[in-house]
């Protein structure tokens, strides 16, 4: 967090004056751990082991905030009995289906709601990253829920956790993570320590957890903990997601993602949602209780602000117009798409994937396979120049005369040649200012695409296609000002926020949202944020002249709360759980929900409403459910659906791992998404033979000097001065055991391709010992490329293509590689050297990376390969049958 | 200059026996830096922002003097940075000013070995052109059980997470409604 958030840190430092106690857990030492109370180095691809070891900790000592687990959480809900755990399955849940290596939810689900998971295969939830819609809420349950307070019945979720995670073992953290016992048992205790009626405390994660193929479940592991410890909906709590780019939560939240419209309402399906009722019926079942329940009406009302006048209830609000998915399109499978010429045209907008997005090589080949392509960027990326300065080009892999290509490079406006608002990670929106106009024929992404969309509607204006209408019917009539007609991005925030459309009188709160047209909103969430036609974003009052939850400083989706679900803050009778962490509570006298947040509940339903039987939408959310974006108003230790690769848990290694699963004898996320392509061979893993020709693990991160794929940074003469150079960190004993000199070169191989690097020896790696022999970790910044004022070879050319199966981003924080002194070769003699590791490890055309490597549901894709488990291992599984 | 001026005027002197013991401030000025005033004090307008690098959202102060940005500060009064800035959101005006920025419109021929100019207006005039071309070539009406699909897969685009909220809702809009389908982002990344 120091390097990568450095200004965000400050904040861990004042805890830290204050007695908190600073935990840094990474695989490298950096600037964090240099002030942490404790460090501990971890196994890159391991924490899911090591904190279902703080979960059974929380669990065999009973440390658990009891009253608010047994009242905010599903701790006491009864699962069918159908439900077999990785326990009895050797890794594996029930409901996997070995056809399509995905699983069928029924058996995950609460006794007697077995038909509620729709009874299908998760397949196709996988391909659309359905697990992103439940970026705002959970997913719809509905009926009654047998529930034993007493947490003893064995099929209740507190039970099934305690069975589930009792294998994660002190002794089992050390073996798989690489961390001593008692430096585990320290982060434990201080962390439970910490957490109670009391105290809370709290959990900052970045993408070294999202960009793993079991990264939600990372994640999943981190709520388990904090909601087992009393630590969400408080002050001082909570899990924070530090995310990398100035307004990548706005990306999701009006989202340009392939699955999603604004607001996170689910691109439409082509055979799930033929109907405007099908899919708001998808969203939320008829009699579904909690917020999401008023879907149908977000729902319109975006139709209604995309099509306006077009749209009414008689043609459902022209949602024919919208397109349909039909499995699989994002960004990855574009790729791959592109490499076979599939993609005519390609848009790239402030963004580099030939650097930034796994397996740099696969990207770089799609580019050169299009009719044309955009490039809207303030630099001349390595994205616009792959056709003439690329290591393909050097390999003659790309041939500039023989690369068909049409290449439109248009340059844009910095942040402060416009006005417009960023969502920073905190749900924060912030407006900035205009300061200059932008140079020459730089623009802004609102100037060129408001522009173009009004070329291509008079274009269209008298096309007899039925395909053209939802072109000429769109509401595009934003007011422009100045020489260069910049659109008013004001006006389009209004839009987003939303209006009355008889009136054109801004909405105040999404609870206005209509289903009879009479209100269009652009994204749900966001109304509020202009507010009686006021800016809020806009405000600035001073830190100096308001208190330390700072509400008039921009605004917070939804409804300016600064923490969600803060009714967990007060007792299930509305009183704040301690004088010290009071935050939102009950006014009994005014019969009100008060405190210094915006209470996230609704104002006036006391703490002892209870609702009728019938009841659906937020009337159906009892007046101690706190959770209340989710259909039961409770937090979810289990999650009966929604996460589509278990509905705990699991610890699996890497999709690239040198080792053999200590925990199961299923090796990786068997629901993983995987694209068997001849340009993507993935590294083989035990039990497949030949892992060894990949000896060594690499992780990548961030420079606090540089941002991402670089074009911001490596094009800026101060952060480029200051980190001018690739690298590469190993320990003194790797260096020693693969004959690397300090300030030599050297150069790393995997499957997919070489890069090369200065060699860093350093003590901020360390080998670790992990079930029984040593693992050497490397460590790379990913921020190089070929062009700009400092240059160096991708580190992102050496990750294949492997996807988490709920949101589809890849692994890239982990991966197996071989390393070698001095340079790389170049030219074609580097292609020869890729082609002699890849004929050494196996990785023919025709091999299949087996996805089920355990014959628990009798199906072993690895069967007839060696099992490469240490003894240890055989024998801690005997001891985790016996608990 | 007396002896007394002479030792008085030494940064040592006014450090032991003024009022900036650490020698900091008024004790380390020299008479050159004594007359300097800052480009934030002569600005001609201030701009209230945001830093476009990471998720903290640090508020930024653009100074602007003849139309030009001067300087980028932290935003003291910000609740989440109170006035700081890393070393990158320092660089931020190295960023907006620096030299190697593309301010004209590059084009590359299908083949070509160089770039060559283009008007920008012709740019869009051509961008337009070819929409319109891919999705005639690859539009798809329906499914094969006669479902509607009333989309485009010859048309991607990947977005960067530095656009701001009000850029992502026009972009979504236009692709959704020329039914592009494949519209990412950084945030799957
Ligand atoms: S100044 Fe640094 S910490 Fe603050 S937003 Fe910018 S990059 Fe992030």
């Amino acid at each position: 967090m120091a390097e990568a958030h450095p200004v965000g840190f400050q904040w861990v430092m004042e805890a830290k004056r204050r007695g908190a106690k600073v935990f840094h857990v990474d695989p490298r030492f950096t600037r964090t751990s240099a002030v942490a109370d404790t460090y501990l180095p971890i196994r890159a691809g391991t924490d899911i082991a090591l904190l279902g070891g703080v979960v059974r900790y929380i669990l065999e000592n009973e440390l658990d905030f009891r009253e608010y687990v047994l009242a905010y959480t599903n701790a006491a809900a009864v699962v069918s009995e159908q439900f077999l755990d990785t326990e009895d399955l050797d890794g594996l849940f029930s409901g996997y289906n070995t056809d399509t290596n995905s699983y069928d939810q029924a058996s995950w689900q609460y006794e007697g709601q077995e038909r509620n998971s729709g009874g299908e295969d998760t397949g196709k939830e996988r391909d659309s990253a359905a697990g992103l819609e439940h970026e705002s809420h959970g997913v719809p349950t509905s009926g009654r829920i047998r529930r034993d307070e007493t947490l003893q019945h064995p099929r209740c979720v507190y039970q099934i956790l305690r069975r589930h995670f009792s294998r994660y073992t002190p002794e089992m953290v050390e073996r798989v993570c690489g961390i001593p016992q008692e430096r585990f048992l320290e982060l434990a205790r201080a962390w439970t320590e910490n957490s109670g009626r009391e105290r809370t405390g709290a959990l900052v994660y970045s993408v070294g957890w999202t960009q793993h193929s079991v990264g939600v479940q990372y994640i999943r592991t981190g709520a388990i903990i904090q909601t087992l410890l009393g630590n969400m909906g408080r002050p001082g709590g909570g899990i924070l997601a530090l995310r990398g780019h100035a307004s990548i939560q706005g990306s999701t939240d009006i989202p340009t993602l392939f699955n999603l419209l604004p607001g996170y309402l689910p691109m439409p399906h082509h055979a799930d949602h033929e109907t405007f009722d099908d899919w708001v019926g998808s969203i939320s079942r008829p009699g579904q209780k909690g917020f999401w329940g008023n879907s149908r009406a977000f729902a319109a009302s975006l139709l209604k602000a995309y099509w306006g006048d077009a749209a009414t209830p008689d043609n459902d609000f022209c949602y024919g117009y919208l397109p349909r998915m039909t499995g699989d399109h994002g960004t990855y499978q574009q790729v791959l798409k592109m490499i076979d010429g599939g993609i005519k045209g390609y848009f790239l907008l402030g963004q580099n994937p030939a650097v930034g997005s796994a397996h740099g090589k696969a990207q770089r080949l799609g580019m050169a396979n299009l009719d044309w392509l955009v490039v809207r960027d303030l630099f001349l990326i390595e994205s616009a120049t792959f056709w003439k300065n690329s290591p393909e080009v050097a390999t003659g892999e790309i041939v500039p005369q023989e690369c068909r290509t049409e290449v439109f490079f248009l340059p844009a406006a910095s942040h402060v040649e416009k006005e417009g608002t960023f969502t920073q990670t905190q749900r924060l929106l912030q407006w900035r200012e205009k300061a200059v106009d932008a140079p020459g024929d730089a623009r802004s992404e609102l100037w060129f695409f408001y522009h173009l969309g009004r070329k291509l509607r008079e274009r269209l204006a008298d096309s007899p296609h039925p395909r053209d209408r939802a072109l000429l019917d769109l509401t595009w009539d934003y007011p422009t000002h100045g020489d260069l007609a910049e659109p008013s991005a004001e006006a389009v925030l209004r839009e987003i926020n939303g209006y009355e459309t008889a009136s054109g009188r801004p909405l105040s709160a999404f609870t206005e949202a209509r289903d009879d047209g009479s209100t269009a909103i652009g994204c749900w969430i966001y109304t509020g944020v202009y507010a009686d036609g006021v800016n809020q974003a806009a405000r600035r009052k001073s830190r100096h002249e308001q208190d330390w939850v700072a509400a008039e400083w921009g605004w917070a989706w939804p409804a300016n709360r600064r923490t969600l679900y803060n009714r967990a803050s007060a007792d299930p009778q509305g009183r704040p759980w301690s004088e010290r962490k009071r935050y939102v509570w009950w006014d009994p006298e005014k019969a009100e929900w008060t405190g210094y947040d915006v209470p996230d509940f609704e104002k006036n339903k006391p703490p002892t409403y209870r609702p009728p039987e019938d009841a659906s939408g937020p009337d159906g959310i009892a007046g101690d459910d706190p959770f209340i974006m989710q259909s039961d108003g409770k937090a979810w230790l289990y999650a009966p659906s929604g996460v589509l690769d278990g509905p705990l848990p699991t610890h699996y290694e890497p999709a690239e791992s040198p080792m053999r699963n200590p925990m199961y004898g299923q090796q990786a996320n068997p629901a993983r998404k995987v694209y068997e392509n001849p340009v993507n061979p993935m590294n083989p893993s035990p039990p497949e033979a030949h892992s060894d020709v990949f000896p060594y693990v690499f992780t990548v991160s961030r420079l606090t000097e540089h941002h991402t794929a670089g074009g911001m940074s490596r094009t800026v003469r101060p952060l480029a001065e200051l980190q001018p150079e690739m690298f590469v960190e190993v320990s003194p004993e790797l260096a020693a055991e693969a004959g690397l000199a300090h300030l030599g070169w050297a150069h790393l191989v995997t499957g997919r391709s070489v890069i090369e690097a200065k060699v860093l020896v350093t003590d901020r790696l360390t080998p670790l010992r992990v079930d029984g022999r040593i693992i050497h970790q490397l460590w790379l910044p990913y921020h190089f490329g070929t062009e700009g004022l400092v240059t160096g070879d991708s580190a992102n050319d050496l990750f294949g293509i492997t996807l988490d199966p709920n949101v589809l981003i890849q692994e890239s924080k982990v991966g197996t590689c071989d390393v070698r002194s001095g340079r790389r070769p170049t030219g074609p003699a580097l292609l020869d050297l890729v082609a002699d590791y890849r004929r050494r490890a196996g990785m023919t055309v025709d091999r299949r990376i087996p996805l089920v490597t355990t014959d628990a549901v009798g199906c072993d894709d690895a069967a007839g390969s060696t099992d490469q488990r240490s003894p240890e291992a055989a024998a801690g599984e005997k001891r985790g049958e016996d608990a | 200059m007396g002896l007394r001026t002479f030792i008085q005027g030494w940064p040592v002197y006014r450090q032991l026996t003024g009022t900036d013991p650490l020698g900091r401030g008024a004790a380390a000025q020299s008479a050159r830096s004594a007359a300097l005033t800052a480009r934030t004090e002569t600005a001609d307008s201030v701009a209230r922002s945001v830093c476009p690098y990471c998720a903290v959202g640090c508020g930024q102060r653009v100074f602007v003097t003849d139309g030009r940005v001067t300087q980028i500060e932290g935003d003291p009064d910000s609740p989440i940075s109170r006035g700081r800035l890393c070393p990158k959101g320092s660089a931020s005006k190295s960023l907006v000013t620096s030299p190697l920025r593309q301010t004209t419109v590059r084009y590359r021929r299908p083949y070509a070995t160089e770039w060559e100019d283009l008007d920008l207006e012709t740019a869009v005039d051509m961008i337009a052109d070819r929409i319109l071309a891919a999705r005639e070539e690859t539009w798809e009406d329906v499914d094969d059980a006669g479902r509607p699909l009333n989309r485009t897969l010859g048309i991607s685009s990947l977005g960067g997470a530095t656009l701001d909220n009000e850029e992502n809702y026009l972009i979504k809009k236009l692709f959704t409604a020329m039914g592009a389908l494949q519209i990412e982002n950084q945030a799957r990344i």
